[in-house]
């Protein structure tokens, strides 16, 4: 990531009305930095494939103005769209095509020739070579969306569109999938993914952008949030359970577990004082033996769904 | 302009074309070889000439004209219903391409196959009928025309439908009544006078009525209002076409 540079996509309060008068985006103001990954999080229905769509040229905006490299997606399309590739949701190919030749199509969409040495390196990595000459109704559902991928990536896209790119595929092709996306980043792709996977945000997101109601709630660094919303949990096994806490403890936020055998200890994660090293001499002091000790922290997943619990309310 | 583009939609076309060879080219072929023998040989030969031309000749502009502009809207609506229905039509909104380059990449491929089938259809006639073509150039340049604006027509039913039915019933309730009704097999001026006047406003006949001028030199309406009647068409269709792409019509959310 440079973020001396001007942002690739810059979203500015972006609107999307239907003639039903529905609202799939509110305004959306959003700026991606060149070389990053962004996972836009949201439950069904909250805008994040109109977002797409509409960066994409699929879906005309009802106001507002997007830029991709700095090109209008309206008014500058052909510079805009040339940096873009989309793996869209729903698998959609030509069913009696063959593989080798439904990919070659998109590149050529793109006014760019050819290229059989790149063309074989994707097939390879997406283990669909062997598969090249195959018509596509012949694949299966995982092969079909590798094609999807395929397509996408063969005309070089700078900004790459993976709208829920591992919804129901197997544990191979998402395997695959990330490690095509860790080779994209490296070559400096920005990537902005869907994903109702959020452990897999978690994994290979930098930043992550929650979107609710066709308004983006939050956008914010993956580690910085995790640290800022993230808590943390102290848990101490006891040899010997215990039915209520003695008056050295009293003074401490503990919760008794699983039959008096465990102390669950909550704090916030950015705290300066965490208050464990009290809590030890304490334990300590009230005479109660140690089995084991362990911590965990909030996962993306929690604070996500915290997240909407509080917008929903 | 995206030449690249325009000549991978081209070839993505006639790859479909060339897959089904058998049902693109045997089928036209085959029934237009039918007509040859009902109505030339078997009953053409019961008729006296029309307008000096022996009925089996006569026949052979209708005919052609027949299928060109029935295989033109097939080839055409099919052509880019198909994306639409598969779903692949993102590909298309979403690559750096402008209407224009689609419609020549659509239109260009429909218009190829028809004028193939066109082409295939004169030479099979030739195997029925002896007669010779008096304006060779005048005959393919009304041929590439109707290939050309009934493409462009097509593509405005591909973007129109939204079933398959839809997409079969244009063909067969428009398209096939207006060239039976058009002259094909008949001279407007074997009609009554009141159905030659209702005949007058079916477009299909100053098309049929010119292309037979470019085989025989005789026509049912003057050369220069074919002309006019088909560029009228060529040109309502593709402001259409350039509305339909300019508002998104069914095909951008």
């Amino acid at each position: 990531m440079n973020s001396s540079a001007p942002p690739i996509v810059e979203v500015d309060q972006l609107a999307k009305r239907y003639a039903g008068g529905f609202e799939a985006l509110k305004g959306v103001s959003l700026s991606i930095e060149e070389g990053e990954i962004l996972a836009l999080l949201g439950p069904n229905g909250a805008g994040k494939t109109t977002l797409i769509s509409t960066l994409c040229g699929i879906s005309e905006p009802s106001s507002g103005h997007a830029r991709i490299g700095g090109h209008d997606v309206r008014t500058g399309y052909r510079r805009a769209r040339q940096l873009v590739g989309l793996v869209p949701q729903e698998i959609s190919l030509e069913p009696f095509e063959r593989v080798i030749d439904t990919v070659r199509y998109t590149r050529g969409l793109f006014g760019m020739r050819q290229d059989a040495t790149l063309l074989e390196s994707i097939l390879r990595k997406l283990t669909l070579w062997d598969k090249r000459e195959a018509r596509v109704n012949a694949l299966s559902g995982g092969m079909k969306r590798r094609v999807m991928i395929a397509k996408a990536l063969y005309h070089e896209p700078r900004v790459l569109f993976l709208d829920e790119p591992t919804a129901g595929v197997d544990v191979e092709l998402r395997r695959d999938m990330w490690n095509v996306v860790a080779e994209l980043k490296k070559d400096g792709v920005t990537i902005i993914l869907t994903t109702h996977y959020i452990e897999e945000a978690e994994a290979i997101a930098d930043r992550v952008a929650v979107i609710n109601h066709g308004e983006i709630l939050l956008v914010e660094e993956k580690d910085a949030l995790m640290r800022r919303m993230g808590q943390k949990q102290l848990e101490i096994e006891l040899t010997e359970p215990i039915a209520a806490l003695p008056k050295a403890l009293a003074g401490f936020d503990l919760e008794i577990a699983d039959g008096g055998r465990r102390l669950t200890y909550t704090y916030e994660a950015t705290g300066e004082r965490t208050g464990i090293t009290r809590l030890l001499s304490a334990v300590s002091e009230a005479g109660l033996g140690l089995r084991d000790i362990q911590t965990s922290q909030s996962s993306l997943e929690e604070i996500f769904v915290g997240l909407l619990a509080e917008d929903g309310s | 302009m995206n030449l690249i583009a325009i000549w991978s939609i081209y070839k993505f076309e006639m790859h479909r074309f060339l897959r089904t060879l058998m049902q693109s080219f045997v089928s036209p072929v085959l029934s237009t070889s039918l007509y040859f023998v009902v109505f030339g040989a078997a009953i053409g030969s019961r008729i006296q000439e029309v307008e000096g031309v022996s009925y089996g000749a006569f026949i052979v502009p209708g005919l052609i004209m027949l299928s060109v502009m029935t295989q033109a809207v097939s080839n055409a609506s099919f052509g880019i219903y198909l994306p639409k229905w598969t779903g692949t039509i993102f590909e298309l909104l979403s690559a750096p391409v402008n209407f224009f380059e689609v419609v020549v990449g659509y239109v260009g491929a429909a218009a190829t196959k028809s004028l193939f089938i066109g082409v295939l259809i004169l030479v099979t006639s030739f195997f029925f009928v002896d007669y010779q073509i008096a304006h060779p150039v005048a005959m393919v340049a009304f041929l590439l025309m109707t290939c050309l604006s009934f493409s462009l027509f097509g593509f405005i039913i591909g973007i129109w439908a939204q079933n398959f039915e839809q997409i079969q019933l244009v063909p067969l309730l428009i398209i096939t009544p207006l060239v039976f009704l058009g002259g094909s097999f008949y001279s407007i001026s074997m009609l009554p006078p009141f159905w030659q006047t209702v005949t007058m406003f079916n477009p299909v006949v100053y098309l049929i009525s010119g292309f037979r001028w470019s085989f025989f030199g005789e026509a049912d309406v003057a050369i220069g209002t074919s002309l006019l009647a088909i560029g009228a068409f060529t040109a309502i269709c593709l402001f259409l076409i350039w509305r339909i792409f300019k508002t998104g019509y069914r095909i951008r959310s």
